[in-house]
């Protein structure tokens, strides 16, 4: 493993075990983030990724292992703890609600108040402040329902309310899943500046093209384990990626076939 | 070059918008279903242009422009309540026994000696509890709206009868109560809400506008606070004419005071629901559940807390109901009181999807309803395309046409949502 130890990790686990009922899921798996960084999470289906990123989150608190946040141990039992130490999620399906709009949406749960009245002019001005920040071009009023906006703009509200809550992580699940190309091109642009901006992004993702052109470094888990930490340089090939995926080691070299039989 | 910068910095938001901006927004809106109240301003304006020509003497005249705001009124604050647990994306079918328990509750506190605001508090502490057990019962336990409030209409229909002893009826001696439906303020009285109310519309629709940053026209307000002046101004000027019939020695003139009283509710639980926390979470559960919880939202207490404020709301309708007819009965708030309520919220408007709705949906479609309601009567027997003699004065025909008008609007409000989807 190329693990870099220049910097110290924004967030590390270690030796993290998550069980549901009989089901082991997640056997010994260490992962790192890093402060201004993407960090990719990949694997095949089933992997665990979504359970290893729901235990950030305190959707799925671990059974055992350590996390340490900025060099501190912390127990993660709940989203409120994750929220707390600024690890914001924004979940595969898009949690939006429709008939609300945009800055509704970024400030929902967490409204500002005046006089305990909504101060609905203070949240429009953070609202298109942090979608300003964020170079955000798409969106073009935040007095939208989410209604009116296509698949990117929703995922890119929901991105923006992530940040605008001085978080210092961001979980992504597959947020480009669902999206068309240009679409998927927008969010990994927005992806790629929330690390930019210091913060450590996770980005779980199925597409090799997508994690070669926004990730710092990959983490790839193979069965419920981490297979591999690697870091992104020019060298690194996609074919190195899906080896890591398909049979949880590197190939040896970039020719090295890959098994279609191997499920 | 300079519009390109301005978009970037969202545009639509801080360059002002020409009147001719807002209307091709609207009709977008409208072809992409988001029809608002819109069907029931113009199911107003056509049920009394027809009606107005069927029975022009009686229908146009000013006491039955009285008659009919009174009689809407009951409907309209339970239609509000009602809107509370559409809001959430259920339903509250006990509603109108809710507004009929309450009444009795006051009526019999009367009839036993008690004082009036002893009365109303315990009646409407009862309304909150049961407004309450609604909600505990769809939040905590988990049980459809649809089935605790069916079965909530059959136990407060016994509890009810309980109150009011079979086929009795309890009369209501307090003149407040009474002249809730029925009392009028003096012209001069009239004249001085009217004026206080329009100043009050003006100085909000400003001070929106200023706040939109130009999105909203100063025109478009103006246009609004002057269509609002013309129509409170002639209902006012009509409404301050003698109404009493040409042989009776009183006069009956001024607005009824049902109109401020229902004005007053309305507006003011439209300001909390969209100026606080809890009304801007009512909508977020009913646009979707899971999302406002993974934004922090405690979706049981919302649900809870929509139930009580609807049962609370109910309660008052009650006090309408009980003042129609200065007395309470087994009757009071049964037969199709519900029906009429959710037929006005969502003729007005409402989703039946939650999420989406205001009070004043539930006024505009409290009046379709009251129109139709007041007005087929009048028109009595015609035949109907030459073929066949309908008697509209019967009440088979009035039901079938509020039946009618409240698929009509439901059908909108599915149809809306698919062209959304
Ligand atoms: N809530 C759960 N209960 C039981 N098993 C689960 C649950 N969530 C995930 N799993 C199981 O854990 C494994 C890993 O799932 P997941 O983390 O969703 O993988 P990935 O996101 O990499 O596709 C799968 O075998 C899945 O069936
Ligand atoms: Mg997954």
């Amino acid at each position: 493993m190329s693990t870099s130890l220049a910097t110290e990790p924004l967030l590390e686990l270690r030796g993290v075990n998550k069980s549901f009922g009989s089901v082991h899921v997640l056997h010994d798996v260490d992962f790192r983030v890093h402060a201004g960084q993407v960090t990719s999470l990949i694997g095949d289906n089933g992997a665990g990724k979504s359970t290893l990123v729901k235990s950030i989150a305190g959707i799925h608190p671990i059974d055992s292992g350590e996390i340490r946040f900025e060099g501190e141990d912390v127990a993660i039992r709940g989203p409120r703890d994750a929220a707390e130490l600024g690890i914001e999620f924004v979940y595969q399906d898009l949690s939006l609600c429709e008939n609300l709009d945009v800055v509704q949406n970024m400030f929902l749960g967490r409204e500002r108040l005046r006089r305990g009245l909504l101060d609905k002019s203070s949240m429009e001005q953070a609202a298109r402040d942090t979608l300003a920040t964020l170079g955000v071009r798409t969106v073009k009023s935040v007095r939208q329902p989410i209604r009116s906006l296509s698949g990117g703009q929703r995922q890119t509200v929901a991105i923006a309310r992530a940040v605008l809550w001085n978080s210092r992580i961001v979980v992504l699940d597959e947020p480009t899943a669902a999206l068309g190309v240009a679409q998927t091109e927008q969010v990994l642009a927005l992806v790629r500046r929330l690390a930019d901006q210091g913060l450590g992004v996770v980005l779980v993702s199925h597409n090799m093209n997508d994690v070669m052109s926004v990730s710092d470094r990959v983490s790839a888990m193979y069965l419920g384990r981490m297979a591999a930490d690697i870091e992104v340089t020019a060298s690194t090939t996609k074919e190195q990626l899906v080896g890591l995926i398909t049979s949880g080691q590197r190939a040896g070299n970039p020719t090295t076939d890959t098994h279609g039989d191997d499920t | 070059m300079h519009e390109e910068t301005a978009v970037a910095d969202f545009g639509l938001d801080t360059t002002p918008r020409s009147l001719a901006d807002v209307a091709h927004d609207a009709i977008a809106r409208f072809r992409g279903g988001d029809l608002g109240p819109v069907p029931a301003l113009l199911a107003i304006v056509t049920l009394v242009a027809v009606f107005g020509l069927a029975n022009p003497s009686t229908f146009l005249s000013v006491g039955n422009f009285a008659n009919l705001l009174e009689q809407a009124s009951a409907v309209i604050v339970i239609a509000m309540a009602v809107s509370f647990s559409l809001l959430l994306g259920e339903i509250d079918l006990a509603a109108g026994f809710t507004a009929g328990v309450a009444a009795a509750v006051m009526a019999t506190r009367l009839q036993d000696g008690w004082d009036l605001p002893s009365a109303v508090l315990l009646s409407a502490v009862v309304a909150v509890a049961l407004g309450m057990f609604t909600g505990f019962m769809v939040a905590k336990v988990g049980i459809p709206s649809f089935v605790v409030t069916l079965a909530n209409f059959l136990i407060f229909q016994g509890i009810l009868l309980l109150l009011v002893k079979e086929g009795g009826t309890v009369g209501i001696d307090s003149e407040l109560i009474r002249d809730m439906v029925g009392a009028s303020l003096s012209p001069t009285q009239s004249w001085i809400f009217v004026v206080i109310a329009l100043a009050l519309f003006a100085a909000f629709e400003v001070r929106t506008q200023r706040a939109s940053h130009g999105a909203v026209p100063m025109s478009l307000v103006a246009m609004k606070v002057a269509g609002t002046t013309a129509v409170a101004v002639i209902a006012t000027l009509l409404l301050n004419e003698n109404r009493a019939l040409a042989r009776a020695n009183i006069e009956i003139k001024g607005m009824p005071v049902v109109v401020p009283l229902v004005l007053l509710l309305l507006v003011s639980i439209t300001f909390v629901l969209d100026n606080t926390r809890a009304g801007r979470h009512l909508y977020a559960v009913g646009g979707n559940a899971e999302a406002a919880r993974r934004a922090g939202i405690r979706v049981d207490r919302i649900k809870l807390a929509a139930f009580t404020a609807c049962g609370l709301l109910a309660g008052v309708g009650g006090y309408f109901l009980a003042s129609q007819i200065n007395s309470v009965s087994a009757t009071t708030g049964a037969n199709d009181t519900l029906l009429l309520a959710v037929g006005a919220a969502v003729i007005g408007g409402t989703s039946l999807f939650g999420g989406k709705g205001r009070m004043i949906n539930a006024a505009l479609g409290g009046l379709v309803l009251a129109l139709i309601d007041n007005g087929l009567p009048l028109v009595g027997k015609r035949s109907v395309f030459w073929l066949v003699e309908v008697d509209f004065s019967s009440s088979g025909v009035k039901a079938i046409a509020a039946g009618l008008a409240l698929l009509v609007a439901a059908s909108v409000d599915a149809l809306s949502r698919k062209s959304a989807g």
